[in-house]
């Protein structure tokens, strides 16, 4: 299964839309719960099943959503899950269950609703780029049309009623996957994620000491859903990314005034690694991949495209190296394996 | 540095979060990183709710009452106790049935106990037929298992009567 789907990354990791050089992506996810009918955590599997069908009913009614294709848990491996995972289209939660979960997903991956993974209903829309507002529109919307033939779990204090209270009230939680090489080079980023912090965001990200371990990308996004609408919590997680991204920009300039040589050095380092290695780990490739995007967005590396280096950053994860090549590879092999890949798209 | 789970082996994570304004630093290694769930930034980082709420709970709530019998949500059976367990509630009606510590426990996560977004458009009722058309399903099995299979005709019809209204 998703052989098809691993030949090429999904449209929200087109490099297009606002601040696409520093910000990849932006997602929406909103949690609802069928009313009168226990969370899935609580529901036996005929309970389960209910949930399933009253959801493929309510698809089946909307002429927007009936495109879709329903992926059962069931029919998936574990290859499969990890690929979901990579995709970003499933939660890792997801990937623990076994029956009467489903997951729908769009043709454009564009959006996707899980059922019965945490809450009945996750529905989620991603874009590329710095485009909360409409990865919020695309939620709303199959909120809005699931609503026609769906009561969900409501109550006019607390909102939309989930299975953890983190999530109550608007079930919303809104994110960008941001890239920081310039505030994590000039140690700055501490004191920006503790700056935003203070404005109810939530900074997840992690890297080794003295390196960029992680490819330097963080994921910013909202800490609470009740007392606030959707439309505040969108306007302040788009507020305080611009705001990142002004320092991330100012960050970029006083490291080119201050150790040009040094970074274009490191730069074009990483190309040749990309270019030339015959073995790579997915870590290193991500590591290379953020000094790349650094060089695009500085002007250094101008043969290099946003959505070359988005497409190699998708494709090289394990399970959708193993999806692409159709076999299933132990580490070592998935790692020469991966270099030719990178390679190849890279023209060389 | 070592790790300060394992307290052994070398801490090569540092992770950043942030709680409620308040910065939780973590120097780890690779394994304990992982044992907490924290892994590849890009699928998506959960973290130890169940924990993070039950430190969210005041100590009166955690220590439940011994002699008084606990309330149990009357839809799915869920107590308060079990709740703090998992941090999961167990259905809608659970909101009811522990409005008040839920109340104070929303308070704190959130700031705010009253909701500013959205309400659902949905009309009233509109998952009735749903909901007889499950009702009838569930009163022909225990027809048929009961080998009561004029009733399970009369229960067949009524259902087919449904489907056509749709």
């Amino acid at each position: 299964m998703f052989e098809q789907m691993a030949k090429k990354p999904a449209v929200w990791l087109s490099g297009e839309g606002s601040d696409s050089q520093v910000v990849l992506s932006s997602r929406v996810r909103l949690a609802r719960n069928i009313a009168n009918s226990p969370f899935p955590s609580r529901a036996d599997t005929e309970r389960r099943e209910r949930i399933l069908s009253f959801v493929k009913n309510a698809v089946k009614k909307s002429a927007d959503l009936s495109q879709g294709t329903f992926v059962n848990c069931s029919q998936l491996d574990d290859l499969d899950r990890s690929f979901l995972v990579e995709r970003h289209l499933v939660s890792l939660e997801f990937t623990g269950l076994r029956d009467s979960s489903a997951l729908l997903i769009e043709e454009k991956e564009n959006v996707g609703v899980m059922i019965n993974e945490e809450d009945h209903l996750r529905i989620q829309a991603l874009a590329s780029g710095l485009e909360i507002r409409e990865a919020f529109q695309m939620a709303d919307h199959i909120d809005d049309e699931l609503s026609k033939s769906l009561e969900f779990a409501f109550d006019p204090t607390f909102g939309y009623l989930t299975a953890c209270p983190t999530n109550t009230g608007t079930g919303m939680r809104a994110s960008v996957l941001i890239h920081l090489p310039g505030l994590a080079l000039t140690r700055e980023i501490e004191k920006v994620i503790s700056q935003i912090s203070k404005l109810g965001l939530v900074v997840r990200g992690f890297y080794g000491e003295g390196s960029d371990v992680w490819g330097n990308l963080f994921q910013v996004s909202n800490q609470t859903t009740l007392g606030r609408s959707e439309e505040d919590i969108v306007e302040s997680l788009e507020r305080v990314t611009k705001q990142m991204i002004e320092y991330e920009e100012n960050a970029r300039k006083q490291l080119f005034g201050e150790a040009k040589d040094q970074i274009e050095d490191k730069i074009w380092r990483a190309y040749g690694i990309l270019k030339h290695a015959r073995t790579i780990t997915s870590e290193e490739v991500l590591n290379m991949l953020s000094a790349v995007r650094l060089g695009i967005g500085m002007g250094v590396l101008e043969r290099v495209s946003l959505s070359q280096v988005n497409e190699i950053l998708a494709l090289t994860q394990p399970a959708h190296l193993q999806k692409y090549f159709k076999k299933r590879m132990e580490p070592s092999e998935r790692d020469q394996v991966r270099a030719d890949l990178v390679r190849s798209k890279l023209g060389g | 540095m070592v790790c300060q789970d394992c307290g052994k082996r070398e801490a090569t994570v540092h992770l950043t979060q942030v709680i409620n304004n308040k910065k939780v630093e973590l120097k780890l290694c690779q394994e304990c990183a992982e044992k907490r769930g924290f892994r590849n930034p890009l699928e998506g980082v959960p973290f130890p709710l169940a924990e993070f709420l039950a430190s969210m709970l005041s100590q009166t709530q955690r220590e439940k009452p011994s002699k008084e019998p606990e309330a149990v949500c009357s839809a799915c059976g869920m107590s308060f106790s079990d709740f703090s367990k998992t941090g999961r509630l167990g259905c809608g009606n659970c909101y009811l049935t522990f409005r008040s510590q839920l109340n104070d426990l929303l308070r704190k996560v959130h700031g705010s106990t009253q909701h500013r977004g959205k309400f659902p458009h949905t009309t009233r009722d509109v998952m009735k037929p749903l909901w007889e058309e499950t009702k009838l399903h569930e009163e022909l099995r225990k027809a048929i298992q009961e080998e009561d299979f004029e009733r399970a005709a009369q229960i067949r019809d009524r259902i087919k009567a449904l489907a056509a209204k749709k």
